[in-house]
């Protein structure tokens, strides 16, 4: 009789978790992406669904940008990947073997539908002054930024650090690694995503300033205007968060041509609206035109002046390489 | 069971000493185990029951709550029976190799969670030992169902043959060997004499490893992929609320689990209840 | 010499078959994978991996907090055993069933229910802010939420030895002239130390690799508030897999000396209950 009740107890769950549509994709993605994607894949199917008659379900997942490429590599079946970073991808072409190190050259723009750069979030009113990366290492300031050696957007924050410390001593190296490394010594919780950085700094009140993504302040100050504001600082970077279709996987499933249009997709006015709505930096001119004002005019340096993210990985956040020798006395 | 120790006072501690030291069990236990779980239900329910009724109902969270609930029965299905033969083998016979055995039995509680799901990784990761030979039959174990439900199954493997073997260490084998010199077939022992007398040892057992399967978020989260709506079990679900700041739906779902754990401990009263009650009939009825 | 001595009860082949096959399966095979990747590294290579300052940083704090989490549950546990057992007092039903929430509570919850209480804004933050202790995001909500998830051990290793700790003894020690305290620290006490460190032993066991809950509560923070469970995530998401088995390999080694150690204390209770 017990075993008649879970035997159905288990039948009744295993067909529930079997049934699927036809179609379905899954797109990998990094941290801050949710809310954006959320809106973007309804947009999509409705529009695949208009031009072709076939129902697409889009599966997401989320996660620190470099957690979420070491699953690709390890065997997610991911269709697309949407990561923070070209390095990430790029990891996912080497290591994992499943698509071509040309990707970021199969779509316009490198593979960069949208971009984004770094900004601050500080308590309401800006009680401690910060207005520019150099008031960050003031004594008794804490800074929250998550973990660069497993977040994207960390990188980024630590790169936009740098540049901004060596455009301020005249080109120097040197000079920039010290403040970075002084910038570390005021951070106080290292989270692994941009999301856990965010919750530490906006719910749990800790830190004076959140180094963020640009959209994920907005977001953080539409949820809390009371809480949190927006400082630009004088110099950032221009953060360009690549997207790519995995080969291995969509031609194993049969999806290529669907994960094709899916990318393409993001390049359209619509899409690029739905962009600009959820305060990433669209590229499509009329979104550009629409929610240009959004985004404040700054200095960007970009990944190129560091002479690109396989570059940039060997001599800064590699083991044993500059992040690791700055944060470990 | 309650001895009436504390009536006769050369044999109990002044009145002082004794109201002290429930002040610090009320105290520590108020801290560490009231206060956290008080917590979760006033932030479950602190942005009213709507907004908790929508976050257990959600889609994405009902399948959660499903992936969990499949995993936690596959698990107790597949490691009791595995507690029964185990015990079988173990306290009915004695052979070279026992001890060690019963070690081996043991070490999944002792490894570090992470490390329970880094092994699956390692064996059945695209990069893995066995990646190529999977990938080629197109065979998903990680980032799937059964990627996870082995973690579990790991992270909940001494459960039951853990509770079983001391059981049937204690009930000897005389009844069984009686019933074998009679003539009955192995099962038929089994069935009308071991199986009576664990049955009580053997639902605890299922209960623990049920309780713990239930909750595991370590092993898990390494093996799991993280789709919402397809390998998110719901202790996963919780962490993802948590990071898209809907604290409250996240708390909500965390009660959920909450008032979960708490059936647990009332159905495992109830079976210690019974096991007392049966234990004590053996006593008294030889 | 046989591999087992002779007995009537039938199902000795397929029961052992099963439990080997299924322990093979589901433990050894998957714990030698571990070891085998660990083998792609040379010894040098090894032994700086988990020689590393900050592996040893997490070494320290993992150990160091598990140590002290299971020193407060072994005072504390001794204490609530000590008052179920002997006292009565009203809610005592309740709190005994409650001692075993930790094992149920799911980890997840545990940590975000901690870090509530404990992050600055929270319940228990907001008074000890004030103070200037800091809880949460420092190594002491680490040792929080050890002493949460290895709650249950020292109370339910140390309460069914004091339930059958017969009162004849304590007779026979205050009719010989002993006072309550030389009764409790002589008599009863030395009974009890085996069951306290089994119960030490198993609380340190379980919180040495405890992940879920500590994540949520701890700064994560090298060489401050990293523990060694999140280290090898954090190699294991760098691609550093060989690093990330080599700390692994070295926390299991730890878990097989506990458990060693936890099984001789249990031997060595059953015999002096014999």
């Amino acid at each position: 009789m017990k075993h008649l009740l879970i035997a159905t107890a288990l039948l009744a769950f295993g067909i529930t978790l079997k049934a699927e549509d036809p179609i379905n994709l899954l797109n990998v993605s990094y941290d801050p992406t949710r809310e954006l994607y959320a809106e973007f894949n309804a947009a999509f199917a409705a529009d695949y669904l208009k031009k072709t008659g076939k129902t697409v379900k889009i599966d997401q997942s989320h996660g620190g940008s470099g957690k979420q490429a070491r699953a690709v590599i390890d065997g997610l079946k991911a269709d697309v990947v949407t990561l923070a970073l070209a390095g990430d991808i790029d990891s996912i072409a080497d290591k994992g073997r499943q698509l071509p190190k040309d990707w970021q050259s199969r779509l316009p723009l490198n593979s960069t539908p949208y971009s984004s750069t770094i900004v601050f979030l500080v308590r309401k009113g800006n009680p401690k002054g910060l207005k520019d990366w150099g008031d960050l290492v003031k004594p008794g300031i804490e800074v929250i930024t998550p973990n660069p050696k497993t977040s994207g957007g960390a990188r980024w924050n630590y790169l936009a650090a740098w540049g901004w410390a060596k455009k301020a001593n005249g080109g120097s190296d040197e000079k920039a690694q010290a403040f970075v490394k002084d910038l570390f010594a005021h951070v106080p919780v290292l989270d692994t995503g941009a999301r856990g950085a965010g919750t530490t700094f906006v719910q749990r009140g800790i830190g004076d300033v959140l180094l963020a993504w640009e959209n994920e302040a907005y977001l953080a100050v539409k949820e809390t205007p009371d809480a949190v504001e927006f400082v630009t600082p004088s110099l950032s970077i221009l953060a360009e968060p690549p997207v790519a279709l995995v080969d291995k996987v969509v031609d194993r499933k049969g999806t290529r041509e669907v994960a094709e249009a899916y990318l393409k997709f993001l390049y359209t006015p619509e899409a690029q609206d739905l962009i600009g709505k959820h305060f990433y930096r669209p590229t499509d001119p009329s979104a550009v035109a629409k929610y240009g004002d959004r985004f404040k005019k700054l200095d960007l340096v970009t990944i190129a002046d560091f002479g690109g993210w396989a570059q940039v990985q060997k001599l800064h956040f590699a083991d044993g390489g500059i992040f690791d020798k700055i944060t470990i006395k | 069971m309650n001895s009436p120790v504390a009536d006769k006072p050369h044999l109990t501690e002044p009145a002082w000493v004794r109201r002290i030291l429930i002040g610090i069990v009320l105290g520590f236990l108020g801290l560490f185990l009231f206060l956290p779980l008080t917590v979760v239900f006033v932030e479950a329910f602190r942005a009213g029951l709507g907004v908790w009724w929508a976050a257990v109902s959600d889609p994405v969270a009902w399948h959660a709550i499903r992936l969990s609930v499949t995993v936690t029965i596959l698990c107790v299905v597949l490691n009791g029976l595995f507690g029964l033969c185990a015990a079988w083998a173990i306290t009915r016979f004695r052979f070279v190799g026992k001890g060690f055995l019963i070690s081996l039995i043991d070490l999944p509680f002792a490894v570090s969670p992470v490390i329970s799901g880094l092994i699956f990784v390692l064996l059945f990761g695209a990069q893995g030992v066995m990646g190529d030979w999977l990938s080629d039959r197109d065979i998903q174990i990680i980032f799937a169902l059964p990627g996870i439900l082995l973690a579990t199954l790991f992270v909940t493997f001494p459960f039951v043959a853990r509770e079983l073997i001391p059981l049937m260490e204690a009930q000897g084998t005389e009844e069984e060997e009686a019933a074998r010199v009679l003539g009955a077939s192995g099962w038929t022992i089994f069935r009308r004499i071991t199986l009576p007398a664990i049955r009580w040892g053997l639902l605890y057992g299922c209960i623990l490893c049920s309780a713990r399967a239930l909750g595991e978020f370590g092993a898990v989260s390494v093996v799991s992929g993280h789709i919402r709506g397809q390998t998110n079990t719901l202790p996963l679900h919780i962490e993802i609320l948590y990071n898209e700041y809907q604290f409250a739906a996240s708390f909500a779902c965390a009660s959920l689990l909450s008032l979960l754990a708490l059936l647990t401990l009332v159905a495992k009263r109830f079976v210690e209840w019974r096991m007392n009650q049966h234990q004590s009939h053996l006593k008294t009825t030889p | 010499m046989h591999f087992r001595s002779h007995s009537v009860l039938p199902g000795f082949g397929p029961t052992l078959g099963i439990t080997v096959l299924y322990l093979s399966l589901i433990v050894l095979i998957p714990l030698g994978a571990l070891v085998l990747k660990t083998s792609e590294l040379t010894w040098t290579v090894f032994w700086s991996t988990v020689t590393d300052p900050r592996v040893l940083a997490s070494y320290r704090l993992s150990f160091g907090a598990a140590a002290i989490a299971a020193l407060i549950n072994a005072v504390f546990g001794v204490i609530v055993a000590w008052v179920l057992v002997r006292y009565r007092f009203p809610g005592k039903a309740l709190i005994d069933a409650l001692v075993d929430l930790p094992f149920a509570l799911p980890t997840a919850v545990a940590g975000i229910a901690l870090t509530a209480l404990y992050a600055p804004n929270g319940w228990l933050g907001q008074l000890l802010t004030p103070l200037g202790i800091k809880v949460a995001y420092d190594w002491k909500g680490v040792v929080v939420a050890l002493t949460f998830i290895g709650l249950p051990f020292v109370v339910r290793t140390v309460q069914p030895i004091l339930e059958e700790l017969g009162k004849d003894v304590e007779e026979a020690a205050v009719s010989l002239g002993a006072n309550r305290w030389q009764t409790i620290t002589r008599v009863i006490l030395p009974e009890l130390w085996p069951a306290i460190l089994t119960g030490f032993a198993l609380a340190f066991a379980r919180a040495v690799g405890e992940y879920g809950s500590v994540v949520f509560i701890s700064g994560n923070l090298p060489m401050k508030t990293e523990i060694t469970p999140l280290l090898i995530i954090t190699k294991l998401e760098q691609y550093e897999y060989a690093q990330a088995t080599a700390i692994a390999v070295v926390m299991l080694v730890v878990s097989f000396i506990l458990l060693l150690l936890i099984n001789l204390l249990q031997h060595w209770i059953s015999r002096r209950r014999a």
